[in-house]
Protein backbone atom coordinates (compact mmCIF):
# COMPACT_ATOMS: atom_id res chain seq x y z
CA UNK A 1 0.00 0.00 0.00
CA UNK A 2 1.40 3.41 -0.75
CA UNK A 3 2.07 5.72 1.91
CA UNK A 4 0.28 9.26 1.47
CA UNK A 5 0.16 12.07 3.85
CA UNK A 6 -3.68 11.66 4.74
CA UNK A 7 -3.28 8.02 6.10
CA UNK A 8 -0.26 8.47 8.45
CA UNK A 9 -2.19 9.45 11.96
CA UNK A 10 0.27 10.98 14.03
CA UNK A 11 -1.76 11.34 16.78
CA UNK A 12 -5.67 10.59 17.09
CA UNK A 13 -8.16 13.89 17.48
CA UNK A 14 -9.65 14.38 20.43
CA UNK A 15 -13.75 15.03 20.02
CA UNK A 16 -14.08 18.68 19.11
CA UNK A 17 -16.17 21.39 17.01
CA UNK A 18 -14.18 22.29 13.69
CA UNK A 19 -14.70 24.35 10.48
CA UNK A 20 -12.48 26.27 8.14
CA UNK A 21 -9.31 27.50 9.79
CA UNK A 22 -10.28 26.02 13.24
CA UNK A 23 -10.75 23.50 15.78
CA UNK A 24 -11.90 23.75 19.43
CA UNK A 25 -11.51 21.10 21.78
CA UNK A 26 -10.95 21.20 25.56
CA UNK A 27 -7.96 22.36 27.10
CA UNK A 28 -7.44 19.32 28.79
CA UNK A 29 -8.00 17.28 26.00
CA UNK A 30 -4.63 19.19 23.99
CA UNK A 31 -2.81 18.80 27.09
CA UNK A 32 -3.10 14.86 27.43
CA UNK A 33 -2.75 14.64 23.75
CA UNK A 34 0.82 16.67 23.53
CA UNK A 35 2.15 14.83 26.77
CA UNK A 36 1.03 11.71 25.31
CA UNK A 37 3.32 11.90 21.98
CA UNK A 38 6.33 13.11 23.94
CA UNK A 39 7.06 11.10 27.16
CA UNK A 40 10.38 12.03 27.84
CA UNK A 41 11.54 8.39 29.66
CA UNK A 42 14.27 7.93 32.30
CA UNK A 43 15.46 4.08 31.87
CA UNK A 44 16.67 2.58 34.93
CA UNK A 45 18.09 -0.40 33.80
CA UNK A 46 19.90 -2.83 36.13
CA UNK A 47 19.70 -6.40 33.75
CA UNK A 48 18.69 -8.04 31.47
CA UNK A 49 15.44 -6.17 31.20
CA UNK A 50 17.36 -3.13 30.45
CA UNK A 51 19.18 -5.41 26.89
CA UNK A 52 15.14 -5.71 26.01
CA UNK A 53 15.17 -2.09 26.65
CA UNK A 54 17.46 -1.61 24.13
CA UNK A 55 16.22 -3.63 21.19
CA UNK A 56 12.84 -1.34 22.26
CA UNK A 57 14.71 1.76 21.40
CA UNK A 58 16.77 0.15 18.37
CA UNK A 59 15.40 0.59 14.41
CA UNK A 60 12.92 -2.51 14.18
CA UNK A 61 11.12 -1.37 17.33
CA UNK A 62 11.56 1.64 17.79
CA UNK A 63 9.89 3.38 20.66
CA UNK A 64 10.21 6.58 18.93
CA UNK A 65 7.15 5.87 17.00
CA UNK A 66 5.52 6.43 20.56
CA UNK A 67 7.05 10.01 20.98
CA UNK A 68 9.78 8.58 23.28
CA UNK A 69 13.03 8.65 21.92
CA UNK A 70 14.18 11.24 23.97
CA UNK A 71 15.67 9.30 27.00
CA UNK A 72 16.14 11.92 29.68
CA UNK A 73 19.41 10.78 32.14
CA UNK A 74 18.27 13.29 34.31
CA UNK A 75 15.23 12.34 36.73
CA UNK A 76 14.44 16.36 36.98
CA UNK A 77 13.50 16.24 33.15
CA UNK A 78 11.99 13.15 32.58
CA UNK A 79 8.79 12.32 32.46
CA UNK A 80 8.32 8.01 32.91
CA UNK A 81 10.70 6.41 35.17
CA UNK A 82 11.43 2.58 33.53
CA UNK A 83 12.57 0.55 36.22
CA UNK A 84 13.94 -2.38 34.38
CA UNK A 85 15.45 -4.83 36.53
CA UNK A 86 16.67 -6.51 39.58
CA UNK A 87 16.31 -3.78 42.82
CA UNK A 88 18.68 -4.87 45.60
CA UNK A 89 17.50 -3.95 48.80
CA UNK A 90 21.20 -1.52 48.91
CA UNK A 91 19.75 0.34 45.65
CA UNK A 92 16.04 0.59 47.20
CA UNK A 93 17.27 4.26 48.78
CA UNK A 94 19.10 5.33 44.86
CA UNK A 95 15.61 3.88 43.32
CA UNK A 96 13.55 6.04 45.73
CA UNK A 97 15.72 9.19 45.42
CA UNK A 98 15.52 9.18 41.77
CA UNK A 99 11.83 9.21 42.19
CA UNK A 100 11.93 12.08 44.71
CA UNK A 101 13.89 14.21 41.81
CA UNK A 102 11.57 13.60 39.06
CA UNK A 103 8.54 16.48 38.99
CA UNK A 104 5.44 16.28 38.83
CA UNK A 105 3.66 14.64 36.74
CA UNK A 106 5.48 11.60 37.15
CA UNK A 107 5.05 7.98 35.81
CA UNK A 108 6.12 4.76 36.81
CA UNK A 109 6.89 1.71 34.59
CA UNK A 110 8.29 -1.46 36.81
CA UNK A 111 9.46 -3.52 33.57
CA UNK A 112 9.96 -7.57 34.17
CA UNK A 113 9.13 -9.65 37.10
CA UNK A 114 12.46 -8.55 39.49
CA UNK A 115 11.22 -4.87 38.93
CA UNK A 116 7.64 -6.05 39.86
CA UNK A 117 8.12 -8.63 42.15
CA UNK A 118 11.64 -9.56 42.93
CA UNK A 119 10.98 -12.40 40.43
CA UNK A 120 13.03 -15.45 40.67
CA UNK A 121 15.31 -13.36 43.57
CA UNK A 122 13.24 -14.59 46.02
CA UNK A 123 15.95 -13.75 48.84
CA UNK A 124 17.31 -11.26 51.56
CA UNK A 125 19.22 -9.14 49.71
CA UNK A 126 16.84 -8.34 46.84
CA UNK A 127 13.75 -5.75 47.00
CA UNK A 128 10.40 -8.17 46.73
CA UNK A 129 9.09 -5.17 44.33
CA UNK A 130 10.09 -1.63 43.67
CA UNK A 131 6.17 -0.64 44.35
CA UNK A 132 7.44 -1.14 48.33
CA UNK A 133 9.43 1.58 47.89
CA UNK A 134 8.24 3.94 45.17
CA UNK A 135 4.40 4.04 43.62
CA UNK A 136 3.71 2.02 40.17
CA UNK A 137 1.68 3.24 37.50
CA UNK A 138 1.88 0.20 34.87
CA UNK A 139 3.78 -3.27 35.50
CA UNK A 140 4.78 -5.31 32.71
CA UNK A 141 5.24 -9.11 33.33
CA UNK A 142 7.66 -11.28 31.31
CA UNK A 143 11.62 -12.55 32.57
CA UNK A 144 12.85 -10.49 30.56
CA UNK A 145 9.77 -8.96 28.16
CA UNK A 146 9.90 -8.84 25.04
CA UNK A 147 10.43 -5.77 23.58
CA UNK A 148 6.51 -5.86 22.21
CA UNK A 149 5.67 -6.22 26.20
CA UNK A 150 7.47 -3.04 26.74
CA UNK A 151 5.68 -1.20 24.07
CA UNK A 152 2.48 -2.56 25.00
CA UNK A 153 3.21 -0.96 28.69
CA UNK A 154 4.50 2.32 27.23
CA UNK A 155 1.46 2.56 25.77
CA UNK A 156 -0.58 1.72 29.03
CA UNK A 157 1.41 4.72 30.40
CA UNK A 158 0.12 6.71 27.15
CA UNK A 159 -3.28 5.94 28.20
CA UNK A 160 -2.72 6.94 31.70
CA UNK A 161 -1.34 10.03 30.37
CA UNK A 162 -3.90 10.90 27.66
CA UNK A 163 -6.89 10.36 30.56
CA UNK A 164 -5.51 11.39 33.01
CA UNK A 165 -7.16 14.62 35.33
CA UNK A 166 -5.38 17.72 34.85
CA UNK A 167 -6.11 18.19 38.69
CA UNK A 168 -5.12 14.91 39.53
CA UNK A 169 -1.70 15.47 41.24
CA UNK A 170 -3.60 18.10 43.46
CA UNK A 171 -6.21 15.61 44.62
CA UNK A 172 -6.50 14.63 48.22
CA UNK A 173 -6.26 10.99 47.33
CA UNK A 174 -3.11 11.51 45.41
CA UNK A 175 -1.28 13.04 48.30
CA UNK A 176 -2.34 10.02 50.58
CA UNK A 177 -1.24 7.94 48.20
CA UNK A 178 2.16 9.64 48.30
CA UNK A 179 2.15 9.83 52.05
CA UNK A 180 1.58 6.24 52.28
CA UNK A 181 5.34 5.88 50.59
CA UNK A 182 6.53 8.41 53.08
CA UNK A 183 6.90 10.82 50.40
CA UNK A 184 6.93 14.28 50.99
CA UNK B 1 52.02 -29.94 44.13
CA UNK B 2 54.21 -32.74 45.08
CA UNK B 3 54.95 -34.37 48.51
CA UNK B 4 58.73 -32.57 48.66
CA UNK B 5 56.86 -28.72 47.90
CA UNK B 6 54.51 -30.10 50.83
CA UNK B 7 57.41 -30.71 53.19
CA UNK B 8 59.17 -27.64 52.58
CA UNK B 9 56.09 -25.87 53.73
CA UNK B 10 55.72 -28.03 56.63
CA UNK B 11 59.28 -27.46 57.79
CA UNK B 12 59.24 -23.76 57.18
CA UNK B 13 56.38 -23.25 59.46
CA UNK B 14 57.43 -26.11 61.84
CA UNK B 15 60.80 -23.52 61.96
CA UNK B 16 58.66 -21.13 64.00
CA UNK B 17 55.86 -22.13 64.51
CA UNK B 18 56.16 -25.95 66.12
CA UNK B 19 53.28 -27.39 67.15
CA UNK B 20 50.64 -25.14 64.96
CA UNK B 21 49.81 -27.41 62.81
CA UNK B 22 46.72 -29.60 63.20
CA UNK B 23 46.45 -30.88 60.07
CA UNK B 24 47.89 -30.98 56.55
CA UNK B 25 46.25 -32.67 53.95
CA UNK B 26 45.88 -32.37 49.99
CA UNK B 27 41.95 -31.59 49.01
CA UNK B 28 41.31 -32.61 45.72
CA UNK B 29 44.84 -30.62 43.73
CA UNK B 30 44.74 -27.84 46.69
CA UNK B 31 47.56 -28.04 49.37
CA UNK B 32 45.41 -27.46 52.69
CA UNK B 33 46.69 -26.76 56.00
CA UNK B 34 44.67 -26.57 59.46
CA UNK B 35 46.77 -24.31 61.77
CA UNK B 36 46.12 -23.73 65.40
CA UNK B 37 43.89 -19.75 65.56
CA UNK B 38 46.30 -17.84 67.89
CA UNK B 39 48.91 -17.17 65.10
CA UNK B 40 47.57 -16.96 61.87
CA UNK B 41 49.07 -13.48 61.21
CA UNK B 42 52.11 -14.28 62.00
CA UNK B 43 52.31 -17.44 60.22
CA UNK B 44 50.94 -15.52 57.09
CA UNK B 45 53.78 -12.85 57.67
CA UNK B 46 55.84 -15.82 58.04
CA UNK B 47 55.46 -17.48 54.91
CA UNK B 48 55.41 -14.14 52.88
CA UNK B 49 59.10 -13.16 54.10
CA UNK B 50 60.65 -16.80 54.52
CA UNK B 51 62.48 -16.97 51.49
CA UNK B 52 61.66 -21.04 51.06
CA UNK B 53 58.33 -20.08 50.47
CA UNK B 54 57.39 -16.49 49.42
CA UNK B 55 53.76 -16.80 49.50
CA UNK B 56 53.04 -12.94 48.86
CA UNK B 57 49.95 -12.57 47.32
CA UNK B 58 46.40 -13.15 48.82
CA UNK B 59 44.04 -14.87 46.25
CA UNK B 60 41.23 -14.91 48.48
CA UNK B 61 39.97 -15.47 51.90
CA UNK B 62 36.17 -16.40 53.13
CA UNK B 63 34.20 -17.52 55.81
CA UNK B 64 32.41 -21.14 56.00
CA UNK B 65 30.01 -22.17 58.66
CA UNK B 66 30.21 -25.56 60.01
CA UNK B 67 26.47 -25.55 61.75
CA UNK B 68 26.53 -29.14 63.45
CA UNK B 69 30.31 -28.10 64.60
CA UNK B 70 29.35 -24.64 65.85
CA UNK B 71 32.35 -23.63 64.42
CA UNK B 72 33.48 -20.80 61.74
CA UNK B 73 36.38 -21.51 59.78
CA UNK B 74 38.01 -18.74 58.03
CA UNK B 75 39.83 -19.69 54.86
CA UNK B 76 42.84 -17.93 53.32
CA UNK B 77 44.43 -19.00 49.96
CA UNK B 78 48.20 -18.06 49.41
CA UNK B 79 49.66 -17.82 46.05
CA UNK B 80 53.51 -18.11 45.32
CA UNK B 81 53.76 -15.55 41.90
CA UNK B 82 57.35 -17.20 40.99
CA UNK B 83 56.92 -21.11 41.69
CA UNK B 84 53.37 -20.89 40.83
CA UNK B 85 52.72 -22.91 44.15
CA UNK B 86 49.43 -22.32 45.75
CA UNK B 87 48.57 -22.61 50.00
CA UNK B 88 45.16 -23.20 51.42
CA UNK B 89 45.35 -22.15 55.65
CA UNK B 90 42.15 -23.05 57.72
CA UNK B 91 41.40 -21.98 61.02
CA UNK B 92 38.65 -22.62 63.49
CA UNK B 93 36.85 -20.33 65.10
CA UNK B 94 34.13 -20.63 67.53
CA UNK B 95 30.93 -19.76 66.28
CA UNK B 96 29.46 -17.74 68.93
CA UNK B 97 32.73 -15.93 69.67
CA UNK B 98 34.35 -15.75 66.17
CA UNK B 99 36.79 -13.13 66.71
CA UNK B 100 40.76 -13.53 64.64
CA UNK B 101 43.16 -10.89 64.14
CA UNK B 102 43.27 -8.75 60.65
CA UNK B 103 45.25 -9.73 57.74
CA UNK B 104 45.34 -6.46 56.76
CA UNK B 105 48.79 -6.14 58.41
CA UNK B 106 49.97 -8.44 55.96
CA UNK B 107 48.22 -7.95 53.10
CA UNK B 108 46.32 -4.92 52.33
CA UNK B 109 43.83 -6.58 49.77
CA UNK B 110 42.49 -8.36 52.71
CA UNK B 111 40.70 -5.41 53.61
CA UNK B 112 37.48 -5.91 51.38
CA UNK B 113 37.60 -9.37 51.98
CA UNK B 114 37.18 -9.76 55.36
CA UNK B 115 34.83 -6.86 55.55
CA UNK B 116 32.54 -9.82 53.46
CA UNK B 117 33.49 -12.29 55.65
CA UNK B 118 32.24 -10.03 58.50
CA UNK B 119 28.98 -9.24 56.31
CA UNK B 120 28.30 -12.90 55.68
CA UNK B 121 29.70 -14.68 58.89
CA UNK B 122 29.96 -12.23 61.54
CA UNK B 123 33.57 -12.94 62.07
CA UNK B 124 35.30 -10.06 64.30
CA UNK B 125 38.82 -9.08 62.48
CA UNK B 126 40.59 -7.42 65.48
CA UNK B 127 42.28 -4.17 64.28
CA UNK B 128 40.92 -4.11 61.17
CA UNK B 129 40.39 -0.35 59.84
CA UNK B 130 37.02 -0.19 58.62
CA UNK B 131 35.25 -3.22 59.99
CA UNK B 132 31.42 -2.64 58.51
CA UNK B 133 29.20 -4.48 56.18
CA UNK B 134 30.23 -3.95 52.63
CA UNK B 135 27.69 -6.14 50.24
CA UNK B 136 24.50 -5.81 52.36
CA UNK B 137 22.51 -2.97 53.82
CA UNK B 138 23.84 -1.08 57.02
CA UNK B 139 20.51 -2.04 58.56
CA UNK B 140 20.92 -5.51 58.31
CA UNK B 141 21.00 -7.17 61.95
CA UNK B 142 21.90 -10.91 60.54
CA UNK B 143 24.69 -12.44 58.94
CA UNK B 144 22.98 -13.97 56.47
CA UNK B 145 25.25 -16.88 55.27
CA UNK B 146 25.07 -18.78 58.72
CA UNK B 147 23.79 -21.99 58.10
CA UNK B 148 21.23 -20.80 60.67
CA UNK B 149 17.81 -20.04 58.98
CA UNK B 150 14.82 -21.70 57.41
CA UNK B 151 15.40 -21.60 53.42
CA UNK B 152 11.81 -19.82 53.77
CA UNK B 153 9.65 -18.30 56.24
CA UNK B 154 6.67 -20.81 55.92
CA UNK B 155 4.18 -17.30 57.18
CA UNK B 156 4.96 -15.06 54.59
CA UNK B 157 1.86 -13.84 52.04
CA UNK B 158 3.33 -11.53 50.12
CA UNK B 159 4.21 -14.95 47.76
CA UNK B 160 1.63 -17.71 47.62
CA UNK B 161 1.69 -20.55 45.53
CA UNK B 162 -1.74 -19.42 44.16
CA UNK B 163 0.44 -16.47 42.25
CA UNK B 164 3.82 -17.84 41.84
CA UNK B 165 2.93 -21.53 41.35
CA UNK B 166 5.66 -22.87 43.50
Amino acid sequence: MEATADKIIVGEKPEGIEGTGFFATRLDKVVGLARKNSIWPLPFATSCCGIEFMATMGAHYDLARFGSERLSFSPRQADLLMVMGTIAKKMGPVLRQVYEQMAEPRWVLSVGACASSGGIFDTYSVLQGIDRIIPVDVYVPGCPPRPEQIIDGVMKIQYLVETESLRRRDSAEYKAMLNKYGIE
Amino acid sequence: MEAAAQEKIISVINEKFEGEIIEATMLTDFFTIIVKKEQIVDIISHLYHHPDTKFQFLTTLCGIHFPEQNQIVVMYQLHNMVTNQRLRLKIFLPADNAVTKTLTTVFAAANWMERETYDFYGVIFEGHPNLKRILNVDEMIIFPMRKEYPLEDQTREDKNDLMFGR
